[in-house]
């Protein structure tokens, strides 16, 4: 049965605030914008807690890497029914050069210095929509992967997981310790209510550097820059069907 | 005095502040209308009226949880599903 679950929790920009691009288009406007945990980590510490409250694991572990605001997105996640915290601290150029490498390696550290046995993730973050953090530390650790779990059930050794793929459901068994990544169907996440936040102020978040762990951080990636998407065209009503084949002929589709 | 009721009543404000922060039409909005919600039944003294309005507080708090769920999942399904 496993013991010790770890969930990463990403702080990104509120699903709901509209995007704005830097001017020089070096990157997307993030001081003073409202931040929060992103969708898919939610239903994924969701699951977490739903498994300790089950009594089919023990521990719940939130970890986030980023700069000091990121405690918030943990604190969150403490309310919601984690344990304990961990705080990977990651500033400056580092934080804008963390990707899902760089991240999987922090936590693949982690998993064999906090010997969990199942890691939970969101499959993807809101902002960069990489949906490659909990691929990588399965491959990094070496152990079975899970992705777009939209169900989830321990049993003796192994896990049972339904994904959610293109052409439907698929269901597989895999061996823990493994890594699972939640999808939108998984669960209805629990809102972090003020008695919850307070409660939660009880509960530790540790502090660690990623060079406390062996990691480097350095990016293989460099973004070259960062468009706002093509306005929408207006678009031309015409009257008779031979208008509409004028019009796609002077357009060159016809 | 209701004084045990008043520590519940002031709970209640205090959890629909903090949920009114994320309201859509704007944290303000929904701050002054709580205010003038508790405020309006502020001179009330029967216990079982102040206990019939926690209750119908609670299901306010239960009604803006489902509201955020339903305006998170219906947005990320829109943006990451096509249907």
């Amino acid at each position: 049965m496993p013991g010790r679950v770890l969930v990463g929790v990403k702080r990104v920009i509120d699903y709901a605030v509209k995007i704005r691009v830097k001017p020089d288009n070096s990157g997307v406007v993030t001081d003073g914008v409202k931040h929060s945990m992103n969708p898919f980590c939610e239903i994924a510490v969701e699951e977490a807690v739903k498994l300790k409250e089950k009594k089919l694991i023990k521990e719940v572990v939130a970890v986030s890497c980023g700069p000091q605001q990121s405690q918030e997105t943990i604190r969150t996640a403490l309310a919601m029914g984690a344990d304990r915290g961990i705080h990977v601290e990651v500033s400056g150029k580092d934080y804008e050069n963390l990707g899902p490498l760089q991240v999987s390696k922090i936590l693949a550290a982690l998993a064999k210095k906090e010997e969990a046995q199942l890691i939970i993730l969101g499959k993807q973050a809101i902002d960069d929509d990489c949906n490659q953090t909990g691929q990588m530390t399965a491959a990094l650790l070496d152990w079975p992967q899970g992705t777009f779990a939209s169900e989830v059930s321990l049993e003796e050794n192994q896990i049972k997981v339904v994904r959610e793929i293109d052409g439907g459901l698929e269901t597989i068994r895999i061996n823990t310790p493994a890594v699972l990544t939640a999808d939108l169907r998984l669960n209805t996440p629990r809102y972090a209510t003020l008695p919850n936040i307070m409660k939660a102020k009880k509960k530790k978040i540790a502090n660690v550097k990623p060079a406390d762990l062996g990691v480097d951080l350095t990016s293989r990636l460099e973004v070259l820059r960062v468009d706002e998407p093509p306005q929408r065209e207006a678009g031309m009503k015409v009257e008779t069907v031979e208008d509409l084949v004028g019009k796609l002929k002077d357009a060159g589709k016809v | 005095m209701a004084n045990p009721l008043r520590a519940e009543v002031v709970r209640l404000y205090k959890n629909l502040l903090y949920l009114g922060r994320e309201y859509p039409k704007g944290g303000d909005y929904f701050r002054d209308r709580l205010r003038a919600a508790f405020t309006k039944n502020k001179s009330v003294e029967d216990p079982e009226q102040i206990k019939a309005m926690i209750a119908r507080g609670e299901y306010v708090v239960r009604e803006l949880e489902a509201l955020y769920y339903l305006r998170k999942y219906r947005a990320m399904k829109k943006r990451y599903y096509e249907e």
